[in-house]
């Protein structure tokens, strides 16, 4: 059956900001979507609120709007737009969940829009836990195998109580309906486990629904990707198993695919069952993934849940087979059949097949759990992880260990070091936490068996002897009189790394490689073709392994290789993949062979139709010096570009050059003269230009010093970390003198950084280009929030608002850094405006997080010239070839353009103490969010209220705000309380705040505090009116005696209870424009190509 | 640590560990891209006289158990593996991979880089090798010397080599419905138990089987088997007495290829096969698609589209598989005939095709009625 004839747009609904459990899979799954969808002819019509997005970038879609993907905005994209179809399934829970609400509430029928992919029914029955149920009873009817968990529905507390007991007792699984990546759901032990997860779990389920089953904790886990089409053709994609038995949420799991432990007959009951599932759920033009727990004494077959959507699980099955689940979804929407789609790989086989795969792929979790100290570390059923990084290898133990040291986490790897305490390991591995897996391995070494340790974790004992056999082989590289090839080679073939076998041997890292060299032991690259070999691969999709025969083919175009950004984390995102992508494209272009190597599966760089060429590997010093040599025999390689995926290619700069390799763009020693504090010193001395005063200090004594010197407040670091890492700004002597004390890491080649804090700075970024000789000042973003919050975690406004006056400064400031630096590409500069100083306060000679973001207010790829500029293109070049505006730069934008907002988006929701209690929500100079939203109209509160809306949720126009802020801000609340006050909402405030406001003429309610407890009549604390529902919004900042006080409880109580809160008074005056702009009247939609469009008018305009 | 050395009849050599018996052994190399099924894969006499490769590197997981034997023994004549499992583990395992290997004198090799191996037979065609190891290892020259010496699978009449000596009923599940008299010319112990779980009493002959002595079962059908070897060297009286006699006939793989050659089609050898269970095969008539169990290195040579005339009426090319366009099925028009190149017992591999044992039952119901 042809592709449908009747459709002729598409709206695709995008996933919105990168949340924990909704990631950057999702522009991997929708970029692929909309390019399928433009190549059918379709007009695509795309809403995502996410800038960093490949997606949303304006040639994707033939209109873009980066405006909140909510029920309330996609209908009046519908109503301007009018497509006959919309496209729910690329855009994880979010996306689903809004077409269901447009479904619901009439909206669709109104347009007559039709859903496409999966319909409404589908959606239910497979999400609506009583409903899957019902179709898995039918499946068991049909099949002849698999159930579902013994279970109950409930809606309340008292149900969720009677519950338990009818399943028999605890431990009892909680699970809330409709919330993504497992939000909210545990396991309970107990009676008061119970009352605490289902508290939680009731509130955050948008139906006010749990589950509560039976608990089959330590079953083996598994999940197929499915997929059909309108013929009723269904095929597995792949099969997935969890080295993590059940009770670990899959996207905190090591999984590998294919599954390793199952036999035929078992595998195809799975398949079986699964085909049955499909059908039943009437998923007819695109795919699912099902999840199936077995128990590993009997076989029996429980299956836990569905998605009728592409989803985490489907993204990785994409790049572990090949075989484009989101792409071939899209052509099954419009009307195809897996038969009429040609395999991609082959080209000459169709896409009506299951992959064979001829190695193994593992896929890691990336925790950030040392940036929210407090948060319980137990892996849950509730997704914890924010990012993973996937390995392929031709065996387990090689694929397990690339990805572990693709996980660039220090003690991530296995050491190989000398343990004892056996029973302490064991036990210790009982519970699954970050890092359970080189806990396992200290267990092994330290002489647990084989059944100890699969009885302790309920891990498969295949998998437990296969990290056995690597013990075995570090024990005879230990033992091995010398390194000779055959042992080499045998190690290598395991996944060791140069390293790993240097510390095994107490050699140098560089000293293995030259043996190895010597030896002539090096990586051949095999090709992922989804056929095991069968047929020819067309694709150069390559990764490394320690085999006979390279499928490396000659090349004669130079090649420029781009080092992606690896795996997602907090403070290196998905917008640093945009930038490898964008270089990618635009190389392309300019006649280069783009290799791209990265390690991330969550990725639009790591799609095999990205690059020319795709390596999947770890971003190490050994994998890409392997990498580029491959290239090197290949053809001529023209560089390695490391600008653009954060610090992790940036950290590889001088040691890839030392290795030879020629590094474009800003040479390595310019980065260090950035990075190096004493050497940025000398830069900005020599520009002319003022720091912050600071000093270094190892000891409570000269940090005292430097503080009296520079004067309080002060910003402390440790001297050696990053992204803000144990940053903190302090007050005074004794909380100085206590985070000296507290700070174990501090000594004397350890260092603590003291530097002067700028309290009530407005802070500033740049981001712009430099060749040498020409400086393109892409962008001036003024932060929202004072300076002192990390510029990740702070909402910023472009173009600037209050700050117009000082943009010629700025770029004589930043052009002299970056001609002092010596940059040839991006640069990133940080200032401070403090009263009439501009303080720098830091410099990045790469793309900042927020190039996507600049790019796409100001509607110029930044990424793809700064790429063209590390190959030696001028900036005068790209102005004449139109990539860079012909006349001006980001910083002179007219007076009338459009305003974009940045916000970023936190994590609060995910993380409890093991109490269950939540995480503070305070910012502070350490970055925590995961992710950022765009709101873009030509009024700022307008955008600023977006932005609120794509990010929190819609900001409140009438109710009750409470607020408390610390002393210092009481004089700026005052009017910013009248005005909420003149806009008819009801102020709140404990005593002190209320009798402020009470002198100025605000009238407020005084409520209690937290630690006075309720009244003698049942007064309630302000805590308890926040649980209660009875406040639309809270104003709370974190610093000062007032604040410090409640603070906690009262930001805790607001986002358990997802009521908007406001940290900062800077917030909140830009929230009340906000709330202005919402009260005054319906807000507009606009895609990105009008905003351009107008852009330039307006450009030519003030030439003209 | 014993060396294994495989030969390959062009010249080429792969070096790897003993896996299994050492010794030597000689036979076709070919390759088999299934993730899972090993133990069924060992155990089908239709890799008798192949050494096969295992594309999956990971192989002997899950053990080996009773239950999921396709015949008595393995018939593979040597087998090819990357990373072999040192430890079974399943809940129904009862000894390892390699255990039964050495049990029964199958000489393997391990860690050889069988990509490398698979994209040589891909390119160069399935040919003959052998593998050697430990004191059989000789200079490259002898050994190769010895693969050439070895008989080629075209012409090798295999099906005696691998078929049952006596007959034997597999007994219908619940009430016998129909009796089937099946041609054992290297069945596995699948088929026969698919056709029993619909009710058929299933009488096994061996492959010299004659037509008396299969019309002395007075069946309701008759059903050629899967087996190994040429089928150009096959007997096909039993196939054209069927025919004119107008009894329901099925024939899988081998059957498959007999029917064919009875209607007058020539069979050939493939180039490098189909071994897997991942293969897409479209029904001609409803256009759907099925992800089916294959293990063919010869196929039969008929017009795709429309009908052909044969002494038996008109024939049709019922199935081919989409990624090559090889016939798969075919099916008579004015008898009661039908045949497929894959396997719809699937074991390996998925039961996608299992409904064409119901086309065959309904087949026989029909004709009784």
């Amino acid at each position: 059956m042809p592709k449908r004839t009747d459709i002729r747009s598409v709206l695709v609904v995008g996933s919105g900001p990168i949340v924990i459990g909704q990631a950057a899979e999702f522009d991997y799954s929708g970029t692929q979507a909309c390019r399928v969808l433009k190549a059918e002819g379709l007009r695509v019509i795309l809403v995502n609120s996410n800038p960093a997005t490949i997606m949303t970038d304006p040639e994707m879609a033939d209109a873009t709007y980066v405006e909140p993907a909510t029920p309330e905005f996609v209908e009046k994209i519908i109503a301007r737009e009018r497509p006959d179809a919309l496209l729910p399934t690329m855009g994880g829970q979010t996306g689903l969940n809004t077409a269901i609400t447009l479904h619901e509430t009439g909206v669709l029928e109104k347009y007559g829009v039709e859903l496409i992919g999966a319909d409404a029914e589908a959606i239910r029955r497979g999400e609506n836990r009583e409903r899957f149920k019902a179709v898995v009873d039918a499946v068991r009817a049909r099949t002849g195998h698999g159930e579902s968990a013994r279970s109950v529905i409930c809606h309340s507390m008292a149900e969720v109580l009677a519950g338990a007991d009818r399943l028999g007792g605890y431990p009892v699984v909680v699970r809330p309906s409709f919330t993504m990546g497992g939000a909210g759901s545990g396991i309970a032990y107990d009676e008061a486990d119970l009352r605490r997860i289902a508290d939680v779990a009731l509130t955050l389920s948008p139906t006010t629904e749990v589950l509560l089953e039976e608990s089959i904790i330590g079953w083996k886990e598994y999940e197929l990707e499915l997929m059909r089409d309108r013929k009723d053709n269904v095929v597995v994609v792949c099969s997935i198993e969890n080295l993590d038995p059940m009770g670990v949420h899959t996207g905190d799991s090591i999984t590998v695919a294919p599954a390793m432990t199952l036999t035929d007959r078992e595998y195809q009951i799975l398949r079986d069952i699964g085909i049955a599932v499909i059908r039943e759920v009437g998923v007819d033009t695109g795919g699912c993934n099902i999840q199936f727990a077995v128990d590993p004494g009997t076989g029996r077959i429980i299956v836990i849940e569905m998605n009728p959507r592409v989803s985490r699980s489907s993204a990785l099955a994409s790049k572990a087979t090949g075989f484009p689940i989101a792409k071939i979804a899209a052509r099954l929407a419009i009307g195809y059949t897996l038969d009429e789609i040609p395999n991609d790989i082959t080209g000459q086989t169709p896409a009506s097949f299951e992959p064979a795969l001829d190695y193994v792929v593992v896929k890691v979790p990336r925790f950030a759990f040392e940036k929210f100290p407090e948060a319980d570390p137990v892996l849950t059923t509730t997704m914890k992880s924010v990012g993973e990084a996937m390995a392929i290898g031709r065996n387990f133990p090689e694929a397990l260990q690339k990805a572990l040291r693709s996980l660039e986490k220090k003690g991530g790897q296995f050491a190989f070091a000398a343990e004892t305490g056996k029973e302490a390991l064991v036990d210790a591995v009982r519970r699954p936490t970050e890092g359970r897996i080189t806990t396992l391995m200290r267990a092994v070494r330290a002489g647990a068996t084989r059944a100890e340790l699969a009885e302790a974790t309920g891990i498969d004992p295949w998998f437990v002897d296969q990290l056995f056999l690597v013990d075995e082989i570090a024990g005879e590289v230990a033992a091995a009189p010398e390194l000779d090839r055959d042992l080499l080679f045998h190690a290598k073939r395991h996944g060791f790394s140069d390293a790993q076998i240097a510390a095994v041997r107490g050699l140098d890292e560089h000293e293995v490689r030259r043996l190895r060299h010597d030896l002539g032991v090096r990586p051949v690259y095999k090709t992922v073709d989804t056929c095991a070999a069968e047929f020819a691969a067309r694709t150069p999709y390559f990764y490394s392994s320690y085999d006979e025969e390279t499928e490396v083919a000659p090349r004669s175009r130079p090649a420029v290789i781009i080092l992606g950004s690896g795996p997602n984390r907090i403070g290196q995102g998905v917008e640093f993949d945009y930038s490898c992508v964008h270089a990618s494209f635009a190389l392309h272009d300019a006649g280069y062979e783009t290799v791209m190597i990265n390690c991330n599966p969550e990725t639009v760089s790591t799609d095999y139709d990205t690059s020319d060429r795709l390596y999947f590997e770890p971003l190490t010093l050994e994998d890409v010096l392997e990498v580029v040599h491959a290239e090197e025999r290949a053809g001529p390689v023209a560089g390695v570009l490391v600008q653009l995926g954060g610090q992790t290619p940036l950290g590889l700069a001088q040691a890839l050059k030392d290795n030879g390799v020629p590094v474009v763009g800003t040479p390595p020693e310019a980065i260090h003269l950035a990075e190096d504090r004493g050497a940025f010193g000398q830069v900005l001395a020599r520009a002319g230009l003022p720091g912050t005063e600071h000093g270094t200090a190892t000891s409570f004594p000269q940090a005292k010093a430097i503080a009296d010197e520079v004067g309080y407040p002060i910003l402390v670091r440790p001297s050696y970390v990053l992204g803000g890492r144990g940053m903190e700004i302090v007050y005074d002597e004794t909380r100085l003198a206590a985070y000296i004390a507290g700070s174990t890491e501090i000594g004397p080649d350890r260092p603590v950084l003291v530097d002067r804090f700028l309290d009530d700075a407005i802070e500033v970024d740049v981001d712009a280009l430099y060749d040498g000789a020409e400086l393109y000042l892409g962008g001036v973003m003024e932060h929202i929030e004072e300076a002192g919050i990390h510029s990740g975690d702070s909402a910023c406004v472009l173009p600037p608002m209050t700050i117009s006056g000082e943009i010629e400064r700025l770029r004589a400031s930043t052009e002299a850094i970056a001609r002092e630096i010596g940059v040839r590409g991006l640069i990133n500069i940080q200032f401070a405006l403090a009263g009439s100083v501009l303080y720098v306060l830091e410099a990045n000679p790469r793309a900042s997080r927020t190039v996507p973001f600049v790019s796409k207010a100001t509607a110029v790829p930044l990424a793809k010239a700064a790429a063209r500029i590390s190959l030696g293109a001028t900036i005068a070049d790209l102005r004449r070839e139109g990539l860079l505006r012909p006349h001006g730069d980001g910083g002179d934008l007219p007076p009338t353009a459009p305003i974009s907002v940045k916000e970023a988006v936190l994590p609060w929701t995910r993380f409890r103490d093991a109490s269950g209690r939540g995480t503070d929500t305070a910012l502070g100079p350490e970055m925590r969010s995961t992710g950022e939203v765009m709101g873009i109209d030509p009024v700022f509160g307008v955008a600023y209220a977006k932005s609120q809306n794509a990010a929190y949720g819609a900001l409140p126009t009438k109710g009750r705000v409470f607020i408390s802020v610390a002393d210092r801000y009481k004089r700026a609340m005052v009017f910013l309380a009248g005005a909420l006050a003149g806009h008819g909402f009801t102020l709140l405030a404990t005593a002190g705040t209320a009798e402020v406001l009470r002198r100025n003429g605000v009238e407020a309610t005084v409520v209690r505090k937290h630690h006075d407890g309720s009244g003698p009549d049942g007064e309630p604390t302000v805590v308890q009116l926040i649980y209660q529902g009875d406040v639309d919004l809270v104003v709370n900042t974190p610093y000062g005696a007032d604040g410090r006080m409640d603070g906690y409880e009262i930001r805790t109580a607001a986002v358990a209870r997802g009521v908007p809160c406001l940290t900062t008074v800077q917030a909140l005056a830009a929230a009340i424009q906000g709330i202005d702009a919402l009260i005054c009247g319906d807000m507009g939609v606009l895609p990105l190509q009008e905003h351009a469009r107008l852009l330039r008018s307006l450009g030519e305009e003030v030439l003209g | 640590m014993t060396a294994a050395v495989l030969v390959l009849e062009d010249g080429r050599v792969f070096r790897g560990r003993a896996f299994g018996a050492v010794g030597e052994t000689f036979g076709e190399a070919v390759f088999s891209t299934g993730m899972t099924g090993y133990q069924e894969v060992l155990t089908d006499p239709s890799y008798h006289r192949q050494i096969v490769v295992m594309t999956a590197p990971h192989v002997g997981n899950t053990g080996m158990n009773d239950e999921d034997p396709e015949s008595s023994r393995i018939w593979v004549a040597g087998y090819v593996v990357r990373d072999p499992a040192r430890a079974p583990s399943s809940w129904r395992a009862t000894r390892g991979l390699e255990d039964d290997l050495t049990a029964q004198g199958v000489v393997g090799v391990s860690g050889v880089d069988t990509r490398a191996l698979t994209r040589h037979l891909r390119e160069r065609g399935a040919m003959r090798a052998g593998v050697f190891s430990g004191p059989a290892i000789t200079t490259e020259a002898a050994m190769l010397g010895r693969v050439r010496a070895t008989p080629e699978m075209t012409g090798a009449d295999l099906a005696r080599e691998v078929s049952t000596g006596e007959p034997y009923v597999v007994p219908a599940l619940g009430h016998p419905r129909l009796r089937v008299a099946a041609v054992d010319l290297g069945v596995k112990s699948m088929t026969p138990h698919r056709m029993a779980q619909r009710g058929v009493e299933v009488h096994v002959l061996p492959s010299a089987a004659t037509v008396e002595d299969v019309y002395a079962l007075e069946p309701d059908g008759v059903f050629l088997s899967n087996g190994p070897g040429d089928p150009d060297t096959a007997d096909l009286a039993v196939v054209h007495e069927a025919l004119r006699r107008g009894t329901p006939l099925f024939g899988i793989c081998f059957g498959h290829e007999l029917l064919g050659r009875a209607l007058g089609f020539p069979t050939y050898k493939l180039k490098y096969g189909h071994r897997g269970i991942n293969q897409p095969v479209q029904d001609r008539i409803t256009r759907k698609v099925e992800i089916t169990a294959h293990n063919h290195g010869f196929a039969v040579d008929a017009p795709i589209e429309g009908a052909t005339v044969t002494p038996y009426g008109r024939v049709e090319v019922s199935h081919v598989c989409l990624n090559d366009g090889v016939v798969e099925g075919l099916v008579l028009l004015d008898r009661p005939a039908l045949s497929v190149q894959y396997h719809p017992e699937a074991a390996a591999g998925p039961h996608d095709a299992g409904h064409l044992f119901d086309h065959f039952v309904a087949m026989m119901e029909r004709q009784r009625a």
